[in-house]
């Protein structure tokens, strides 16, 4: 067996172990992407065996018809409901499942079960029971809205509530996630800087929490907004499984008129371009993770 | 109850569901004196310390604070300052900030506490004023001026430190709570700032109440030293009463930079002159040196050269383990040799051996 030098044979190693998943991350990740980038601006059809290239049509497309508009203002309508929702709903479960712990352990863990239950449900079959809940006449939500003396509601077929209802579900399926961050993330505050603000006066419910627990939460909140905002934007079970996005594109969003447009009318060059859009959007929060906010909030 | 006395704890019982932490105990701290709580890890120092912050609260007995029972008011209400050994400063505020702190939930409003609009509330500008000029006052006398704008995680052990110091101090409290603040320090460091704390003390003129581990701390810095044993006080006194006329054997086994030797009667006929009965006898091994006439009689196992002085290793006939100190210029023979080591009997202490407890030398059967 042939010995290489010592330096040699530590750069092989290196190679060996960084190779593989380097290899794979270019074929895998950063080829499509280059080819997607490449198709946004053609109008290439899956199965044509020519394409023309058009320039930026298919964006102006996108941002200039009403139905591209329609899609990223939905898109961003559900995105700012779902994202403040569910953040400030996971803070509010957790702290309170946190107190709850020191006096009721059980009770607080059977809870944290139940919150957390829709993320491990696969959505689309989640989907169903929320199709059957929301229903007109039979769904339960209807009928207890009439029991009370409202009145019942369309919620996924009416053009105006159909986007809200499906933020509602969004939120629903999240909340549970974001609780176990936060939760993870109260856990970690060292309990003597409770003591100091107890000492320093700020030992009240309001003061304590603007005291400690905001400020110490800082980079678990950054991380659940960012992993909130990406799932928000992504959001295309629901759509796809109980509203296809309608009622006249009421419910359109930005990843339902990708596969829409890709793999239901096969204009591959179109939703080319939606998926650059969607990735530049994902692209621009990992950014403003990485860059802006983590030097604030980890106090460097 | 006496009129210097500032804090005082009567008969106070914590439990932790069955476990008793503290057990009645009666603690009395006076007017600007520097009081230790002196135990090893789990004997309730920190909860006793916790209990006078109001930070905990007793299951049983009262907190008297210059007199009045302080049983429902918190710690901040109470006005005592307290130091973590964590220092438990506020990551994301400024020195500045840390220290202001206190002040700023003191004389701000909510409103005026806020970054920015808070400027606008009014008749904050004053009370803006006064806590700049106070928080000033304390970097300076800590040596922190220049350290004012930046954040606790770029400072070193010994500068947190006296951070957390400075927000102890910048609100002129009722007494200082330490809870072992020095044991996060390299040793060096920990010399320097226990010098620091006893001008501190001078300083304010207020009572401190230290929390340590270290008995060389306590001795150092104190002048009363209660020495706790598993939630129970076991002595409370100044430094020497400690040493010279420790209540128990646990007492005496915890103060002394060198361990005290314990001997029972089992350990071997009695080498001391005089009948010393059943009871246990302790000799700190700076009071037993080498000596051509001495009593006792052991064989050399290790010496340890410490320069101004020279630490024996011995074993006795009988099999027991022993210490002594020998002074440095002492010429250390072969180790096996046998060495005479001699001991002045008003060193000696005696225990009872079944309670552990001082026993005065005329009631030695």
């Amino acid at each position: 067996m042939t010995r290489f030098p010592r330096s040699v044979r530590e750069g092989l190693t290196d190679a060996w172990l960084v190779g593989p998943a380097t290899l794979a991350l270019l074929t895998f990740i950063f080829l499509p992407v280059v080819i997607v980038a490449v198709l946004s601006f053609t109008d290439y059809q899956f199965g044509a065996r020519s394409f023309g290239w058009i320039g930026l049509e298919n964006y102006e497309k996108l941002f200039g018809s009403t139905l591209g508009r329609r899609a990223l203002s939905n898109t961003l309508l559900y995105v700012a409901i779902v994202i403040p929702a569910s953040v400030g709903l996971g803070l509010v479960v957790a702290a309170g499942l946190h107190r709850l712990a020191d006096w009721a352990p059980a009770l607080s863990n059977v809870l944290r079960a139940v919150y957390f239950l829709p993320v491990a449900a696969t959505l689309v079959a989640m989907s169903v029971a929320w199709q059957m809940m929301l229903h007109p006449t039979l769904g339960v939500v209807n009928q207890t809205l009439v029991a009370l003396g409202g009145q019942p509601q369309n919620w996924l077929s009416d053009r105006g509530i159909v986007l809200y209802t499906l933020a509602a579900i969004g939120i629903w399926q999240t909340v549970g996630y974001n609780m176990v961050l936060f939760l993870a993330g109260l856990a970690a505050i060292p309990a003597d800087l409770y003591d100091a603000a107890e000492v320093d006066g700020a030992g009240g419910n309001w003061s304590r929490f603007w005291t400690v627990t905001w400020p110490m939460l800082g980079p678990t909140t950054l991380f659940v907004l960012v992993i909130t905002a990406t799932n928000a934007f992504r959001v295309f079970e629901t759509v796809a499984t109980l509203t296809k996005g309608g009622p006249a594109f009421a419910s359109d969003t930005l990843v339902y008129a990708l596969y829409r447009e890709g793999f239901v009318y096969f204009k591959a060059g179109y939703a080319s371009a939606i998926t650059m859009v969607f990735f530049a959007v994902l692209l621009a929060l990992t950014l403003i993770q990485f860059r802006i906010v983590e030097r604030r909030v980890h106090y460097r | 109850m006496n009129s210097e006395t500032v804090l005082e704890l009567r008969e106070v019982t914590r439990r932790f569901g069955t476990q008793t932490v503290l057990d009645a105990i009666d603690v009395a701290v006076r007017e600007g004196s520097f009081t230790a709580l002196l135990g090893a890890s789990g004997c309730g120092k920190s909860t006793t310390l916790r209990i006078m912050a109001g930070l905990d609260r007793p299951t049983k007995g009262k907190v008297l604070l210059n007199g009045t029972d302080v049983a429902d008011r918190t710690a901040h209400e109470r006005n005592v300052a307290m130091v973590f050994q964590s220092y438990a400063l506020y990551p994301h505020l400024t020195v500045f900030q840390n220290i202001a702190l206190p002040l700023t939930m003191r004389h701000l409003g909510a409103f005026g506490r806020l970054p920015f609009a808070g400027r606008l509330a009014p008749g904050t500008t004053d009370a803006r004023d006064l806590i700049r000029r106070k928080v000033a006052v304390t970097a300076e006398s800590l040596g922190l001026s220049d350290l004012l704008h930046r954040k606790p995680n770029s400072l070193s052990g010994g500068q947190k430190q006296r951070v957390a110091l400075g927000r102890a101090l910048v609100r002129d409290p009722v007494m200082f709570l330490l809870d072992e603040p020095l044991s996060n320090l390299d040793a060096r460091l920990r010399v320097k700032m226990r010098g620091e704390l006893i001008s501190l003390h001078k300083r304010t003129g207020r009572a401190f109440v230290y929390v340590t581990h270290d008995q060389a701390e306590a001795m150092a810095m104190a002048d009363q030293i209660i020495v706790m044993i598993a939630g129970k006080v076991a002595q409370a006194g100044t430094p020497r009463d400690l040493y010279d006329r420790p209540a128990s054997r646990d007492v005496a086994a915890f103060v002394g930079t060198n361990a005290i030797n314990l001997i029972a009667p089992e350990d071997g006929p009695s080498f001391f002159e005089g009948n010393t009965g059943d009871a246990v006898i302790g000799i700190r091994p700076e009071h037993l040196s080498p000596a051509n006439d001495g009593a006792l009689g052991a064989r050399l196992e290790t010496a340890e050269f410490l320069g101004s002085e020279t630490i024996l290793g011995l074993r006795t006939d009988q099999g027991k383990e022993i210490v002594a100190i020998a002074p440095g210029d002492y010429s250390v023979p072969a180790p096996g040799s046998e060495i005479r080591l001699g001991v002045a009997a008003d060193r000696l202490h005696f225990f009872d051996p079944a309670s552990g407890k001082r026993l005065e030398r005329e009631h030695v059967r």
